[in-house]
């Protein structure tokens, strides 16, 4: 072996070293976001499938609403950039402004629930008409779920990160950093779902 | 500069746990107790799998149903299937050597995430409890292992139900430890020990915790389908409701082809442990192997519906399954000439450990080459749904990946317990398990050949007597259990003191007392750069040789360079 080699090994030792004292805690979630991302990819198979080998009736297809998708999507990213600004306030040790961002993100979550609400009241058709009713509701539903669970972190890190006495501080912004991973996930999810539901 | 890992003093809560044998009946975050409690937790359902596997053969010794009526005969297959694949194969090769050797390996004092750990053991249990309840309550599943459309939404919901709550908790627990694997393995190495020098199972296990994350969920998702089927009288899969069955095909075998490989990637991991150790030479061909592990990955992917070729699959992917299925013979070869060549040559000692291992061998080529025969759509259109689909996957995942258990049990007992077993006995438990198990399932071939179709407990009397070949091969392979018993539970009590290092092995697990000590080295976690140096003095290995500190690693790196 060459002194390259033996230099790159060391600067390797060094890299290994930064890891160890890394917070691994991220890596996971990420690994297992993942994992719920391939969740979500397999209903979306399923409903492509449908799409092209079991076509509906054309009097039994119905064409969906655009205006409050398109809210709702628009209510999920603005929320995204919500998130970003209370985790920066965080980083700069702001703990008001923090907790002022959070309630914003986490009404902005609500809100697209209760119109994800409205929008399955007005919707004609039912969970066990079609295949294609049974897939939306599947699909919108188990989005709905991981907003409900975001919003319920999201306030829960309101709480912690309150000034005085939270846990959450500019020393430990894990919590937070690890909803707002997740709550950018679950935008993501959004946006695709988005596409191929109704755009599509 | 000598960099050491100091014994965590985070983790006070783990000197809180309780010691002795309640240890193992706690939730401890110790991964050398959990890969125990994954262990023997595994072997305790086997033994039940064991049993419903005596009753299906018992019914096969004669072309009636006379044994059982013949939907407790469906159940008792559907629960035999699940149970082997779910509660005793993939936890014992993943999760309890997985848990017990990884920290090792990489250098660490524990699992990335502890309490994860911890609670994807106790997911197990329960879940598997559950399973069994199902038969008391009303009747467990009937729709087989695979659960298959429109019979799982036809026969009785609650067992159903029952059932995939529990494949989901199950689903669960194998997530969450391939995640811990996966952090544990990337980001937990001491410092200084590249991926390249990591003993040959972290990289199986690597690859079967990429299979686990990637795959697994989408099982989730579709029995979540299933049962929304059959509690919410949707559609999903349901051809009377405008539904497809074939969804649920592919999007099961997008699963359950990798999750044929989280049975025996590890399985490969253990055996790449074992035969340098007891044939004192190097493993042979390391990188080859390393590369071939994540093609058998990538490939793994690509391969499911060689499940599907008689569901009505267009020809253009018959065409594309068939030879994307052909190519995993190639890094699959490549791994079996590997193991010969590390044999090859070597001093080997007949131990039961080295046993059970080259008696994986012999059977894995077997399964493999009908496995590839089965690949090819002329041939699978006569063999599909018969015994020689059985007698294949038993080939692969009984002479392979539970021949590798009980070989990875003799080498590592040792260590688990600092006893060691004895081997005459073992060898009696190998050849009683290697007749029984080629007995039982040989004949199968035959079967299957001559058009006896799988899962059903009649059968044309035709088939009378190499059915009773195989039942009696069955029986054997039952009253090898005995020995086997008797031996792991009177070895230790009985059995001779092992010391440190009984095999005189090179890999980290060995570098510390038998059992370890809690967090697994009395002092800093050496740092082991060939784990597999035996070449230089096959009769007496230098054993600390290749545990160097940082500095000497460098050094000896130099000295290597003026040579
Ligand atoms: C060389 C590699 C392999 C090839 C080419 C191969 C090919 C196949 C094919 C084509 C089938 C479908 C047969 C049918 O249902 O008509 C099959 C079934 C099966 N294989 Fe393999 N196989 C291989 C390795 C494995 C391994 C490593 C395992 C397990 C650890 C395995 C387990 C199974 C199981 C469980 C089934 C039956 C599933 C069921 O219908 O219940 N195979 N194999
Ligand atoms: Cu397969």
């Amino acid at each position: 072996m060459t002194t390259l080699t033996q230099n790159e090994q060391s600067s390797q030792v060094k890299h290994d070293q930064d890891s160890e004292h890394g917070d691994y805690r991220m890596f996971g979630l990420a690994t297992f976001l993942v994992a719920d991302a391939m969740t979500f990819a397999g209903f979306f198979a399923a409903y492509l499938t449908y799409k092209a080998v079991n076509p509906l009736l054309p009097d039994a297809i119905y064409e969906l609403e655009l205006p409050l998708p398109t809210l709702n999507t628009i209510l999920l990213l603005v929320s995204s950039a919500t998130f970003h600004r209370a985790g920066k306030a965080l980083h700069s040790n702001n703990a008001d402004r923090c907790q002022r961002w959070l309630l914003v993100t986490a009404s902005l979550g609500i809100a697209f629930l209760a119109s994800q609400m409205l929008e399955y009241f007005t919707l004609p058709f039912g969970l066990t008409d079609n295949v294609f009713a049974s897939t939306f509701y599947a699909l919108t539903g188990f989005h709905g779920l991981h907003v409900t669970l975001g919003a319920i972190m999201i306030l829960i890190v309101w709480w912690q990160a309150r000034s005085p006495n939270g846990r959450i501080t500019e020393q430990n912004t894990f919590p937070l950093e690890a909803a707002e991973l997740y709550w950018h996930f679950v935008d993501g999810i959004w946006v695709i779902l988005f596409i191929i539901l109704y755009l599509l | 500069m000598t960099i050491s890992i100091p014994p965590s003093s985070s983790d006070q809560s783990k000197k809180l746990q309780p010691e002795g044998w309640l240890r193992y009946f706690s939730f401890s975050l110790d991964h050398k107790v959990i890969g125990i409690q994954y262990l023997v937790c595994g072997f305790i359902f086997y033994l039940i799998g064991g049993a419903l596997a005596s009753a299906i053969r018992i019914e096969l010794v004669s072309p009636i149903s006379d044994f059982m009526p013949r939907d407790v005969y469906n159940q008792v297959l559907t629960l035999h299937g699940t149970i082997m694949i779910f509660l005793w194969i993939v936890p014992v090769v993943n999760g309890a050597f997985g848990n017990y050797l990884i920290p090792f390996y990489v250098g660490a004092r524990d699992m990335a995430f502890p309490r994860l750990n911890a609670v994807a053991f106790w997911m197990i249990p329960p879940a598997g409890l559950l399973l069994i309840s199902s038969y008391f309550i009303n009747g467990a599943a009937q729709s087989g292992w695979t659960a298959y459309p429109p019979l799982s939404i036809t026969t009785p919901a609650a067992g159903q139900l029952i059932w995939i709550l529990s494949v989901l908790l199950l689903g669960g627990s194998s997530i969450f430890g391939g995640i811990n694997f996966i952090a544990t393995i990337l980001k937990l190495r001491r410092p200084g020990l590249r991926l390249m020098q990591l003993p040959m199972y972290c990289w199986a296990i690597l690859g079967t915790s990429i299979l686990v994350v990637l795959s697994t969920p989408v099982l989730a998702g579709t029995l979540v389908l299933l049962s929304f089927d059959i509690v919410a009288h949707t559609g999903f899969f349901n051809p009377t409701l405008g539904g497809n069955v074939v969804v649920y095909q592919h999007l099961f075998w997008f699963y359950s082809h990798p999750a044929v490989y989280i049975m025996v990637l590890p399985a490969f991991g253990l055996v790449s442990e074992i035969l340098p150790v007891h044939s004192r030479k190097p493993l042979f061909g390391y990188t080859t192997m390393v590369y071939s592990i994540m093609a058998i990955v990538v490939l793994g992917f690509l391969v499911w519906a060689h499940h599907m070729f008689t569901s009505g699959t267009p020809p253009w992917m018959r065409l594309f399954f068939t030879i994307a299925t052909s190519f995993i013979a190639v890094p699959t070869g490549i791994k079996f000439f590997n193991w010969v060549a590390t044999l090859w040559g070597g001093k080997i000692s007949i131990n039961s450990a080295v046993l059970f291992s080259c008696g994986f061998i012999v059977n894995f080529v077997l399964g493999g080459i009908t496995g590839v025969a089965l690949a090819q759509v002329p041939f699978d259109v006569h063999a599909h749904d018969t015994y020689f689909v059985v007698a294949h996957f038993h080939y692969i995942v009984y002479g392979g990946s539970v021949f590798v258990i009980f070989s990875s049990i003799y080498h590592w007992y040792p260590k688990f317990t600092g006893r060691m077993l004895n081997d005459s006995i073992g060898k009696l438990h190998f050849a009683l398990t290697f007749i029984g198990f080629n007995l039982c399932f040989a004949p199968q071939h035959w079967l299957g050949l001559n058009g006896m179709p799988r899962r059903v407990a009649e059968y044309d009397p035709q088939f009378i007597f190499f059915n009773q070949i195989s039942s009696v091969g069955a029986l054997i392979m039952a009253i090898s259990t005995l020995p086997f018993l008797w031996n792991v539970i009177n070895s230790a009590f009985t059995g001779p003191l092992a010391g440190d290092n009984p095999w005189s092995a090179l890999t980290p697990e060995w570098l510390t007392s038998s059992p370890p000590p809690i967090e697994n080295w009395e002092g800093e976690a050496p740092l082991v750069s060939k784990p597999y140096g035996y070449g230089e003095n096959p009769e007496k290995p230098n054993l600390t040789s290749n545990i160097l500190s940082d500095q000497s690693n460098s050094d000896s790196e130099e000295d290597e360079v003026k040579k």
